[in-house]
């Protein structure tokens, strides 16, 4: 009984009948925290995580790239005057990060319809067929199960001036060498990316799929629509949400490039021809000391990102959004 | 909306153009070899994809064993002339496998442990508990996910590195993941599939909340700590950047760190580099690839789950 009244208004709280709650007076300050206060703690540990580890230097990160910043000891006091946009200029200014944005947008010119196109349609094929659909489905995503690191050992194995692949294109390998070679060095780190992560895309398109009525295939093919036509006409814009996502998600992955100039091609090399943003803000910030620049060069990367992500969901998700 | 236009679009389209009964009859035959056909293709599609992304294991395996590294298209296979086991001894003698597996494990460990704790308690809370700022709570969770790791990286590096003085500790590697939000997410869905009634009756009976989730919400929802366990494993066991930027100590570096540091500096000077870095990295991948193989149904409906999110 006093149990379904109190559930009267879970959300907001407020006390759900009047007279019986005036009349009982510790009720009612339970009432305005819910009718499991408890909650409130239960939760209090994830939310006192958020707002420290994750929240608060978020703010902090702007606030960085504001001030005149710089490395001190623990619990050191110094002055850190405002200097206004000066670390953006510094960084907009900077040879190495404008190359590196330019870098970083060959990777996205290659990697994201890359990914789109090869998931779509290995999802698609997977969905069809029914032998041995599970280790296909487990091949798809061992790479992306796998520490980068790992991989990455093969990959230099394979794509070295005397590597496998070079064998096997003969003549055609170029020179110099995939990794060494300004002009191929990042394309083949997007077509590295593309590789590791397609697995998971695989798996977001393939529960899109589900979603589609097989109604529409048969009566397309009643109608005598080959498998393009149904490809096209159908499953493409059935899984256009899914399409939105996984588009998202991989530039977002994209912008966080990391390991992988690091490792694949000895730290952005060469000069500087594979460098992402985010090796530069290493660069910058830690190895040379200077977070404040390498703060606002990580503001000015999530307000591009956003900006990519907004015109591609508006490209993608066509019309309906 | 536009599928279905089209699709009418093309009914009319076909309608008008064949109006003789004896054609939808022969129709759905060739549908139905039109699909044998395309299962054939999808077949070769999906062995050719499988074929790309198994290779390099595969590779890497043989690699690991070859006393002389062999690039040309009869290194790919097994040379009973060429198998040594000496790489992982040489990897061994530069970085110490077992020591870097067990960071990998404490820094992956604590993560899993501080998610499944305090994920069960917000999951349960947001699922079955009614109270004031449960929604602001909801959101944030939701929220979080979307917070870019580039933005925090030099922020986090002060905070924990230079003001907290965390270098070179477990805490913290551990600290920026140590409550994956996605897991807590799935906390929450597989709490929200449990009646309410159930927790309503044990409340009337005078449980306590801490005693309700204990004995009776956690022992419902087994398979949901089994997938949020996962789904935290691949996180930190592979991760590279930050476990490189808190830790200059080669003796508490995970196995991740130490290897990519073998890549970039200690390799050139070792016998046979490439089978040295290729049997650290078949010792790194075995536990996440068999984890993996062991668990993979989890594991694929934990992303399928994740990805209704949005």
């Amino acid at each position: 009984m006093s149990l379904r009244s109190s559930e009267g208004n879970p959300v907001t709280g407020k006390p759900a009948g009047g007279p019986v709650d005036r009349r009982l007076g510790p009720r009612k300050r339970k009432n305005f925290l819910g009718p499991q206060p408890l909650g409130l703690l239960f939760s209090a540990p994830y939310v006192i995580y958020v707002l420290a580890v994750l929240a608060f230097p978020l703010g902090y990160a702007v606030y960085i790239s504001f001030h005149d910043f710089f490395f001190t000891a623990p619990r050191v006091k110094v002055e850190r005057p405002f200097v206004g946009f000066e670390n953006y200029i510094t960084v907009l200014s900077d040879p190495a990060v404008q190359r590196s944005f330019l870098n970083i947008g060959v990777f996205l010119i290659i990697n994201v319809p890359l990914t789109v196109g090869l998931s779509l349609l290995l999802a698609n094929a997977l969905n069809r067929v029914t032998r041995l659909k599970t280790f296909f489905r487990l091949s798809y995503y061992v790479p992306y199960v796998t520490a980068s690191v790992a991989v990455v050992g093969v990959w230099l194995f394979l794509f070295q001036g005397s590597g496998l692949l070079n064998t096997l294109l003969g003549p055609l390998a170029p020179a110099p060498s995939w990794l060494v070679n300004s002009w191929l060095a990042m394309p083949t780190v997007a077509l590295y990316v593309t590789w590791k992560q397609l697995g998971f895309f695989i798996l977001l398109y393939l529960a899109a799929l589900q979603n589609i009525p097989d109604e529409l295939y048969e009566s397309a093919s009643v109608d005598g629509g080959n498998k393009w036509v149904q490809f096209w006409n159908i499953t493409v814009p059935g899984v256009r949400p899914a399409s939105v996502l996984v588009t998202l998600l991989a530039t977002i992955t994209g912008a966080n490039l990391f390991t992988e100039p690091y490792l694949l091609t000895g730290g952005g090399g060469p000069d500087g021809a594979s460098a992402s943003p985010v090796f530069i803000m290493y660069q910058r910030g830690i190895l040379q000391g200077n977070p404040d620049v390498a703060a606002a060069l990580g503001v000015v990367l999530v307000i591009g990102v956003l900006l990519i992500a907004l015109i591609q969901k508006r490209l993608v998700g066509g019309k309906e959004d | 909306m536009s599928v279905t236009n089209a699709q009418n679009a093309k009914n009319d389209d076909d309608a008008s153009r064949h109006p003789e009964p004896a054609e939808p009859a022969l129709r759905p035959d060739s549908g139905v070899e039109k699909r044998r056909n395309l299962g054939v293709g999808s077949f070769i599609l999906l062995g050719g994809g499988a074929f790309v992304f198994l290779f390099p294991f595969y590779y890497m395996l043989i690699g690991s064993l070859q006393t002389s590294p062999d690039t040309s298209i009869f290194g790919a296979f097994p040379n009973p002339a060429n198998i040594t086991g000496a790489n992982y001894v040489q990897i061994n003698e530069s970085i110490n496998l077992f020591r870097g597996l067990l960071n990998s494990g404490i820094f992956t460990g604590g993560v899993i442990f501080f998610t499944v704790i305090f994920g069960l308690l917000v999951g349960y809370a947001l699922a079955q508990m009614k109270f004031r700022g449960r929604g602001v709570v909801f959101g944030m969770m939701l929220l979080v996910q979307m917070i870019p790791f580039q933005l925090l990286l030099i922020p986090l590096y002060v905070m924990i590195v230079r003001d907290y003085g965390l270098a070179d500790s477990f805490l913290g590697m551990i600290l920026p993941f140590a409550i994956n939000s996605t897991a807590v997410f799935v906390f929450r869905q597989y709490f929200l599939q449990l009646p309410s009634t159930l927790f309503e009756a044990a409340r009337i009976d005078g449980a306590s909340e801490l005693r309700i989730l204990w004995q009776i919400a956690i022992p419902l929802v087994r398979p949901a700590i089994v997938t949020a366990v996962l789904l935290t494993f691949i996180g930190p066991w592979n991760e590279f950047l930050w476990p490189f930027l808190v830790t200059k100590d080669q003796s508490l570096q995970p196995l991740a760190v130490s290897l990519a540091n073998y890549i970039s500096n200690v390799a050139a000077t070792a016998s046979n580099p490439f089978g040295a870095i290729l049997a650290g990295a078949c010792v790194l991948a075995a536990p996440a690839v068999a984890l993996f193989i062991f668990f993979q149904r989890q594991f694929i409906s934990t992303n399928i789950g994740s990805s209704v999110k949005g």
